[in-house]
C-alpha cells in the first residue's frame, strides 16, 4: 500500500523524525490560510499525488507573497498531472501540502529497503541527493552507502555512525541525524514497511537534519496486523476497477488492450498474458481468481472484464488442481447466464475433472468456444478481436 | 533417484486440523505419501482420520520418528510454524502458507541460516516426486514417475501447465519443486539445480521464473558454470507493467532489474534453451531432451 507524503510525514513526526512546518489542504483558500499560519515566506506548494516525479512534472512550486501562493494552488489543484509513474493520462491533483521553505545547505538522499536477496534491512545513504536514485546507483554506485542490518541483531550506533561519517556530515548534524535513523528503523519495523524514502533529506544552513519528502511503501501482507493504517489508504489514487476486484479477493489489473483474461495463479496469469500478446493481441487486464476461486469470484471477475469497454473478447485460462474443472465450468455458465455475456469467451480447462467440465460448456447453449490448448486458445481469442 | 523427498520421507503436517490441511493431507496420503503426524496446538491427542496430533512439533517428531513438516498454517502465525520445525530439527520444512509478512520471513531465513533444516515456500505448491511423495498441493494425476527432467519453478498453476505438457510429451519427472513466489523464500534456484546435478537419474532440467529480483539471472550464471544437463527455461512477465504487483509479492520490478527481458537475455547468455512462448514448452522438451 501507499501513501501521501503528508501522511508519511505525519509517521515521521511521531517517531521524532523532523519535517518542515507544513499543512494539507483542499482549496485555494486554505492553501491560503494555511501559508498565512506558517508566518513566512518562502513557502513551497506540493501537490499530493501517490506517483514519484511531482516536482518535474510542474506539481511542486514556490511561491514568495500571498498572492502566488493564490496562485500556483488554482494552477496545480485539480491539474492532470503527468509524471513517469502516472502514464500519459496523468492523475488528478486533489489536494496540497503547503509547506515552510527552508534554508537548505546540501540535499542528501536516504532509505530503507528490504534487501531479498540477502534477507537484511539495508540502510541506503548518498551526497548525491534530490536526484533519481537509480541513476546515481548507475552512473557512480560509490555515491551511496549501504548498510545492512540483521533483523535479529536489530540497528546499533555503529551502523547509523557509518552512513553519518559517510556522508561527511558537520559535527553538529551527526547526532541528530542518528536519532532520525533510529526513529525511522523503528518506524519501519512497526509499520512493517517494504520502502522508506526521503529524497532530499535536508542539511540545513544551520546544521539541522530535515525531510523534505517522504515517501512509505507498505506490505500488503502484513496490513491485517496495522488496522490504524487504514484510515491512509486513499482509494482516489486507486483504478476503481482494482478497488471493486480487491473486495471481492481478486487480484485484478487493468492493462490497455482489449483481450479479457481470467485465469488461476499469478504466474500462469502472466504467462497468459505474454501468450495473448504473442498471438498478436494485447491483454486488457491482469485477472488471478487464485486457486481455490468458486461461482461468485468468477461472476465478479466476469464483471470486472465487462465493465472496461476496450474488451472485444474473453480468455479463460484454468488449470484445475484444487480447483476442478466441473465447478469451474458451472461457475462460468452461471456468470455468463447472469452477466449477460456480450463478447465472446474462448475457454481452456485442464486438469482434475476436465471432461466433465468441457461437457457443461458445450451443453450450456452459451458462445463459448472450447480450446484444445493454451496456443490454440490465444490463436482463437486472438482472431476474434482482430 | 529423485531429490529431498521419497518413498522414505516421513512428514507431519502443521496445522492438520484447519479445512486446507485435512483435506490437502488427504490427498497426499492417497498417493502413498507417508503423514505420520499433525501438530496444532490446543488438539494434542485428537486423531485426523487415522493420523495422530500432536500439541507441538518436538513431541510429534519424539514420538513418531517424522523428519519434515509440511505446513498450512495461516499467515499471522506461519512464521512462528517455520521457527517451532526449525527449532525442532526436522530436515525438511514446506510452507504452503499465502500471504507470510515480508519482516516476519526475515526473521525466519536468519535463523534458518544457523541451522541444518531445509526450507521450500513460503507461498508454494511443495514438492513431488512422482510415484513415491506427494508433499504439496498440486494436483498428482498430471506428473509422470520414473524422470529423466527435473522441475523447479516459482510459481503454482504454472508449475502444473508446465508438467502436463512435459508428461504429453511423454517425459516423466524426478522431482518437481515450487519454490514460492515470495520476495524471502527458502531453498532457491540455485540449490535446486546443484540438487539436481548431483542425482543420476535427471538427464534435463525445466526452470520456471517470473518478473522480480534477480534469483533467475544468478541461476543462470551458476547454469552456465556448473551444470551440465541440458536446461530449458521460461519466464513470465513479458507483458507485465512496471512498478506493479502481479499477484506474487516478489514479482514487482523496480527500475529496470528483474524485466523478463533481462532475465531471458541472462538465460541465453548461460546457454540455457529458452522457451519464448509457453504453448510451444512440450515441443521445445522434445527438441532439447
Amino acid at each position: 500500500m501507499k501513501i501521501h507524503e503528508y501522511q508519511a510525514k505525519e509517521l515521521f513526526a511521531n517517531y521524532g523524525v523532523p519535517v518542515p512546518q507544513g499543512k494539507v489542504v483542499f482549496s485555494v483558500e486554505e492553501a491560503m490560510a494555511a501559508a498565512q499560519e506558517l508566518g513566512a515566506f518562502p513557502v513551497v506548494v506540493k501537490a499530493q499525488i501517490h506517483a514519484g516525479g511531482r516536482g518535474k512534472g510542474g506539481g511542486v512550486k514556490l511561491a514568495q507573497s500571498l498572492d502566488e501562493v493564490k496562485t500556483v494552488a488554482g494552477e496545480i489543484l485539480g491539474m492532470q498531472l503527468i509524471t513517469h509513474q502516472t502514464g500519459p493520462e496523468g492523475q488528478k491533483v486533489r489536494k496540497l501540502l503547503v509547506e515552510q521553505g527552508l534554508n537548505i545547505a546540501k540535499e542528501l538522499y536516504f532509505s530503507i529497503v528490504v534487501d531479498r536477496a540477502t534477507a537484511k534491512i539495508v540502510i541506503m545513504a548518498s551526497e548525491a541527493g534530490g536526484m533519481d536514485i537509480e541513476e546515481v546507483a548507475a552512473s557512480s554506485p560509490e555515491k551511496i552507502v549501504k548498510v545492512p542490518v540483521d533483523p535479529l541483531l536489530g540497528i546499533q550506533g555503529y551502523h547509523c555512525r557509518q552512513a553519518a561519517y559517510r556522508l561527511n556530515l558537520p559535527a553538529a548534524a551527526i547526532k541528530p541525524f542518528i536519532k532520525m535513523v533510529q526513529g525511522l528503523y523503528k518506524l519501519f519495523l512497526d509499520k512493517d514497511c517494504s520502502l522508506l524514502e526521503i529524497n532530499p533529506l535536508v542539511l540545513t544552513a544551520d546544521d539541522g537534519i530535515i525531510a523534505l519528502d517522504a515517501k512509505i511503501n507498505f506490505d500488503d501482507n502484513a496490513l491485517y496486523r496495522h488496522k490504524d493504517l487504514q484510515e491512509y489508504r486513499d482509494l482516489d489514487e486507486e483504478e476503481p476497477l482494482e478497488v471493486e476486484a480487491s473486495q471481492f479477493n481478486l487480484n485484478y489489473i487493468k492493462m490497455d488492450g482489449n483481450v479479457g483474461n481470467m485465469v488461476n495463479g499469478a504466474g500462469l496469469a502472466m504467462a497468459t498474458m505474454d501468450i495473448i500478446k504473442q498471438a498478436g493481441a494485447e491483454p486488457a487486464n491482469f485477472l488471478d481468481v487464485g486457486g481455490g476461486a468458486n461461482a461468485e469470484q468468477v461472476e465478479n471477475g466476469f464483471r470486472i472484464i465487462l465493465s472496461d469497454k476496450n474488451v472485444k473478447g474473453i480468455l479463460i485460462n484454468i488449470f484445475g488442481g484444487i480447483l476442478r474443472c466441473d465447478v469451474l465450468a458451472s461457475g462460468v455458465v452461471e456468470a455468463a447466464k447472469k452477466v449477460g455475456l456480450n463478447v465472446p469467451v474462448v475457454v481452456r480447462m485442464e486438469g482434475t475433472n476436465v471432461d466433465e467440465g468441457r461437457k457443461i460448456l458445450a451443453d450450456s447453449g452459451l458462445n463459448l468456444i472450447g480450446a484444445k490448448d493454451l496456443k490454440d486458445a490465444a490463436a482463437k481469442v486472438a482472431q476474434i478481436v482482430q | 533417484m529423485s531429490i529431498f523427498v521419497n518413498k522414505d520421507t516421513k512428514i507431519l503436517v502443521q496445522g492438520i486440523t484447519g479445512k486446507e490441511g485435512q483435506f490437502h493431507t488427504r490427498q497426499c496420503i492417497a498417493y502413498g505419501t507417508q503423514i505420520v503426524a499433525g501438530v496444532t496446538p490446543g488438539k494434542g491427542g485428537q486423531k485426523m482420520d487415522d493420523v495422530p496430533v500432536f500439541n507441538s512439533v518436538y513431541e510429534a517428531v519424539e514420538k513418531t520418528g517424522a523428519n519434515c513438516s509440511m505446513i498450512f498454517v495461516p499467515p499471522p502465525f506461519a512464521a512462528d510454524a517455520i521457527l517451532e520445525a526449525i527449532d525442532a530439527e526436522v530436515d525438511l520444512v514446506v510452507a504452503i502458507t499465502e500471504g507470510i509478512p515480508v519482516l516476519d520471513m526475515m526473521k525466519v531465513k536468519n535463523h534458518l541460516a544457523k541451522s541444518k533444516t531445509r526450507l521450500i515456500g513460503p507461498n508454494c505448491p511443495g514438492v513431488i516426486t512422482p510415484g513415491e511423495c506427494k508433499l504439496g498441493i498440486m494436483p498428482a494425476k498430471i506428473h509422470k514417475p520414473g524422470g529423466p527432467i527435473g522441475v523447479v519453478s516459482r510459481s503454482g498453476t504454472l508449475t502444473y501447465e508446465v508438467v502436463h505438457q512435459l508428461t504429453q510429451q511423454g517425459f516423466g519427472q524426478t522431482t518437481c519443486i515450487g519454490i514460492g513466489g515470495d520476495p524471502i523464500n527458502g531453498t532457491n534456484f540455485i540449490d535446486c539445480l546443484a540438487a539436481f546435478e548431483e542425482d543420476p537419474d535427471t538427464k534435463g532440467i525445466v526452470m520456471v521464473g517470473e518478473i522480480g529480483g534477480s534469483a533467475e539471472e544468478e541461476a543462470a550464471e551458476f547454469i552456465r558454470a556448473n551444470i551440465k544437463v541440458p536446461v530449458i527455461g521460461f519466464i513470465a512477465g513479458l507483458t507485465a507493467p512496471p512498478g506493479r504487483r502481479m499477484g506474487h509479492a516478489g514479482a514487482i520490478i523496480s527500475g529496470s532489474s528483474g524485466t523478463a527481458q533481462a532475465k531471458i537475455e541472462a538465460m541465453k547468455n548461460a546457454n540455457i534453451h529458452v522457451c519464448e512462448n509457453l504453448g510451444t514448452l512440450g515441443e521445445l522438451c522434445k527438441k532439447v531432451f
